[in-house]
């Protein structure tokens, strides 16, 4: 079946040059041309890329869900085509969302899925009993699973898929939207799975600290495999390409935007009190970037990660677009005004007989980009919602740019930009279309208006697709024209709510590098995220935890926090455990 | 403030006309139901199965026999020949009545002593077309009546009905039935697209983006309402013009007192559409809603059954109806040409009912502001 040297039935998953075509509206998208690849049995396998590089196709051949164009796809020598029936009595499939009966307790949710499975009831109690223990739920299985954190939910799913005792796991996403010690959780479960029963697992990700915890990566682009190798392979590739560098006069952020996209450089983002920066080579000070400003810079190499060699396999693919940095314009940062223009007093706000936001307190200032932070169901949207009145506070005073945006008169909305976590255009219209919709309903019009919106198609690489409908491009292209629709009136202040979820690190990074120069030019950002790695890029923020605020305080101050001698740099998401734990501890 | 509003009104436009659902909603369904309502739905009977049971073999009783088979609402399907062969005929739905007559019909008739009895035996199990097919052999009755006693030199009938029907001369249902499927589609038509309006505005989360925009809670429900009211009147005026020029309904009336009731009668239903579309959802949400107001309103509006059969609590709900009204304008103007001014009592609790479901949808789209 395959003419992979290894025997077949060794091989958990065997790909055989599998091609995949989907037709979205008008265009034919190559989700898999030519992959090939295998796994072995017993080890834990990462698919990272870019979005639409071909993950959940992958995954979904392989479950036997879809049927590939042309290859072969096989789970240990079962063809995934043929023999779906004895496939699927091998494999377990999480898909990126679970289906969970959000009407059904934790318990039925799981006898539900035994039902399904055909799991006997004498084993039945033996077995809830360990999932229940693994997973840490022991104590919910009464409780309704539409009530459980977004955390508990993907455990609980995890659960659900592990009744059949699958020899392949094959997970989707498992850790979007999962804080940070529910993630360390569902890592563990997995490893154990992995360890006691010599389960094959692969899943795909999007965080690539995850996949540097696999035994194998397989990275993907465009539907093309790029390489499949260990961690340890790639970073090694990347040996003495990593740095940090620290500018005596300039902000990290302005170092970063700096540095960014210059000829020689791969990659340039915050992370601590210093700028990691990826070169081309490995002699980085010969870069022109480096040379103007290298007087008053100081620069130490560090241990690469597996992000460094993504993002350097994936540069050379797609060079880099935003290069349009005006790099006269970055002088040293004007101090940040003390004007409040966010402020948020005792705020709460109850669902029925749940409080989805306690207490809340906090102030933002003109000019900062400020953070809200915290896994889903931690109180952000609903936080955010209240902000731009969509949504009315139980007790409390939300004020921005000094009104209250639910009662205030419609005008005062024109001075605010939103962008939502779900792409909020009108699908069904064109790019122009919705530029045309967004500008007229801020009131934009003739000259101005048009000019706008050339600004919009120009500065956002949209003029080639101004005509195909939203509802059809690819999700970095309708991140952009959101954003596009929310700056087209050059509001004051920006809401974003969680617009990097779901996104490429490439694409994370575009989006950055734009909300910085707009912080660089005066505007406001509120932007609340759960990746905690993206505090890094905030003046301040807050960390949530169901409703209540974990921390307040600027990254540094916020990481100084946990700094001890065995952890002399911990990262944000180092700190988010870590409080959390403590705060556990304490109750 | 305008020029906000037709933006909006071009964006609702693109999103009902790029959807292919919605655009199928306003196109493919009325004119099925056009065609299977106007052409499907009627009360006359035709071709209806009868048996003929004569035991007489006369030449006066095939006379009689011949009226009612050559009649174009009735066709002899059977023939029978024995009593025993009545029962199966009726019981297994073979025909819907048997005209049986004795073997003295025609002796009866010559000696003119007695009536000569002609027996109907019919299947009473679906009572409205026994009743309608009993009215049309009475009038074939009456007519022999008549004609064999000028024909034998008797004394006519002391007395007989001469009907002349004043409106839709020729008692044609079709009439009817078109003049009712012009609201009954509007209805439809105009509930759906505004139902679904804001319902898929939320379900896609383009809904908060909206309330985010500098647009008025006014401007939003004028943006949401006039689409409908443009949809719903093209949609009325296709329909009309199909009644008129496929259908050949006379069009007595004045267009103007036509015109004035589908825009109030559209009026009055964007109303409940927005008010719908605003406690919806989800799209499918609003679908359902739709639904359970449309059954009933078509039910209770007098499309088919008279309001005034309905039991007293049935008719004074019937009052919030806005197809009651328009049914009673649309017949009034195509069937009896009556003029703006007669109709007056049926425009204004269009209006009334417009007003009063349109605030309701504004005042709960701004609770469910959320």
């Amino acid at each position: 079946m395959t003419d992979s040297s290894e025997p077949v039935d060794t091989l958990a998953l065997a790909c055989h040059q599998v091609c995949k075509q989907f037709t979205v509206g008008q265009r034919t998208v190559e989700a898999l041309s030519d992959v090939s690849l295998s796994v072995t049995k017993s080890s834990v396998v990462g698919l990272v890329g870019p979005d639409g590089a071909g993950k959940t196709t992958l995954l979904r051949l392989a479950a036997g869900l879809l049927v590939a164009d042309s290859g072969a796809i096989s789970v240990f020598g079962q063809d995934c085509d043929r023999q779906v029936d004895s496939v699927h009595q091998l494999i377990g499939y999480m898909p990126q969302r679970f289906g969970l009966y959000e009407d059904l307790s934790v318990g039925e949710n799981l006898n539900l899925y035994a039902d399904l499975h055909g799991v006997s009831q004498v084993e039945r109690q033996q077995r809830f009993d360990d999932l229940m223990h693994m997973t840490g739920l022991a104590s919910f299985t009464q409780r309704l699973a539409g009530k459980l954190s977004g955390g508990m939910k993907q455990k609980l799913g995890l659960a659900c898929t592990l009744l059949s005792q699958p020899q392949l796991l094959l997970l989707d996403e498992p850790s979007v939207g999962v804080d940070p010690v529910s993630r360390r959780e569902l890592w563990s479960i997995i490893e154990h799975q992995v360890k006691t029963n010599g389960m094959t697992v692969v899943l795909s990700t999007a965080y690539l600290d995850e996949a540097e915890r696999c035994d194998e990566v397989v990275l993907l682009d465009e539907g093309n495999k790029l390489d499949q190798n260990t961690p340890a392979y790639f970073n090694k590739l990347m040996q003495g390409r990593s740095y940090r560098a620290r500018h005596a006069e300039l902000s990290n952020r302005h170092l970063q935007t700096l540095l960014s996209g210059q000829t020689g450089i791969v990659d340039a983002v915050i992370q601590g009190d210093s700028v990691r920066v990826v070169s081309e080579s490995k002699d980085l000070l010969e870069s022109p970037a480096f040379k103007q400003i290298s007087d008053k810079l100081t620069i130490e190499t560090t241990s690469p990660r597996l992000e460094d060699a993504f993002i350097a396999l994936l540069r050379q693919r797609h060079p880099v677009a935003v290069a349009k940095t005006d790099h006269s314009a970055v002088k040293p940062e004007s101090p940040l005004s003390d004007e409040v223009v966010i402020q948020v007093d005792h705020v709460d706000r109850w669902f029925g007989q749940f409080q989805a936001v306690k207490k809340l307190s906090f102030t933002v200032n003109r000019g900062e980009i400020f953070g809200l932070l915290g896994a889903n169901g931690a109180g952000k949207t609903t936080t955010f919602r209240m902000l731009c009145g969509l949504l009315p506070p139980s007790n409390g005073q939300l004020r921005v740019v000094g009104v209250d945006l639910r009662k205030a008169a419609a005008k005062a909305r024109a001075r605010i930009g939103y962008m939502s976590q779900k792409f909020s255009l009108y699908s069904a219209l064109s790019v122009k279309q919705n530029l045309e919709f967004f500008s007229s309903a801020y009131g934009l019009r003739n000259a101005k208006r048009e000019q706008c919106m050339q600004w919009a198609l120009q500065q956002f690489d949209l003029v080639v697709d101004q005509d195909n409908e939203s509802g059809d491009l690819p999700l970095g292209y309708k991140q952009r024209l959101a954003m596009a629709c929310a700056l087209m009136h050059e509001p004051e202040i920006l809401f974003l709510d969680e617009p990097t979820s779901g996104v490429d690190p490439l694409a994370r990074r575009e989006f950055w590098n734009r909300t910085n120069q707009l912080a660089a030019s005066g505007v406001t950002v509120l932007v609340t995220t759960h990746f905690m790695e993206e505090a890094e890029y905030c003046d301040r923020l807050i960390i949530m935890r169901d409703g209540d605020i974990l921390i307040a305080g600027t990254p540094a101050e916020i990481k100084q926090q946990v700094t001890t001698a065995e952890l002399p740099e911990p990262t944000m998401e180092d700190a988010f455990i870590q409080l959390v734990e403590a705060k556990q501890s304490n109750e | 403030m305008w020029s906000q509003i037709v933006a909006l009104l071009i964006k609702e436009f693109l999103a009902i006309v790029k959807d292919k659902k919605s655009r199928f909603v306003l196109i493919g369904p009325p004119i099925i139901q056009l065609f299977v309502f106007g052409y499907g739905a009627t009360f006359d009977l035709d071709q209806v199965p009868i048996a003929i049971y004569n035991e007489d073999q006369s030449i006066a009783s095939r006379d009689f026999v011949k009226r009612f088979t050559a009649s174009t609402a009735f066709t002899q399907t059977l023939t029978i020949t024995h009593n025993e062969q009545i029962k199966p005929a009726l019981d297994e739905k073979k025909v819907l009545a048997i005209l049986h007559l004795g073997p003295h019909f025609s002796r009866d008739l010559y000696t003119g002593r007695q009536s000569a009895i002609a027996q109907i035996l019919i299947d009473g199990r679906d009572s409205n077309t026994a009743l309608i097919a009993l009215n049309y052999m009475q009038s074939i009755l009456a007519q022999f009546n008549l004609d064999w006693a000028k024909q034998h030199h008797l004394n006519l009938p002391p007395a007989q009905l001469r009907i002349r029907a004043w409106f839709n001369p020729n008692l044609e249902s079709r009439w009817f039935i078109v003049s009712g499927i012009i609201g009954l589609l509007t209805l439809v038509v105009t509930i759906l697209v505004t139902a679904l309006s804001i319902a898929r505005e939320r379900e896609q989360g383009t809904f908060d983006q909206l309330l985010v925009t500098p647009f008025t809670p006014f401007q939003i429900l004028v943006g949401k309402a006039l689409p409908g009211l443009i949809i719903g009147v093209i949609e009325a005026s296709f329909i009309i013009f199909m009644a008129v020029f496929w259908f050949k309904l006379p069009m007595v009336g004045s267009l103007a007192a036509l015109y004035l009731g589908v825009f109030l009668f559209v009026f009055s239903v964007i109303g409940v559409g927005l008010m719908i579309s605003s406690l919806a959802v989800t799209q499918q949400q609003g679908l359902l809603g739709a639904f359970l107001f449309i059954v009933p309103a078509i039910i209770l509006s007098g499309f088919a059954t008279p309001i005034a059969n309905m039991p007293e609590l049935v008719q004074k709900l019937t009052l919030i109806n806005p197809l009651r009204y328009f049914l009673v304008i649309v017949r009034g103007v195509f069937l009896e040409g009556l003029p703006a001014e007669v109709l007056f009592s049926q425009y204004w609790p269009l209006a009334i009912i417009g007003v009063v479901t349109l605030s309701g949808a504004a005042w709960m789209f701004r609770r469910r502001m959320y």
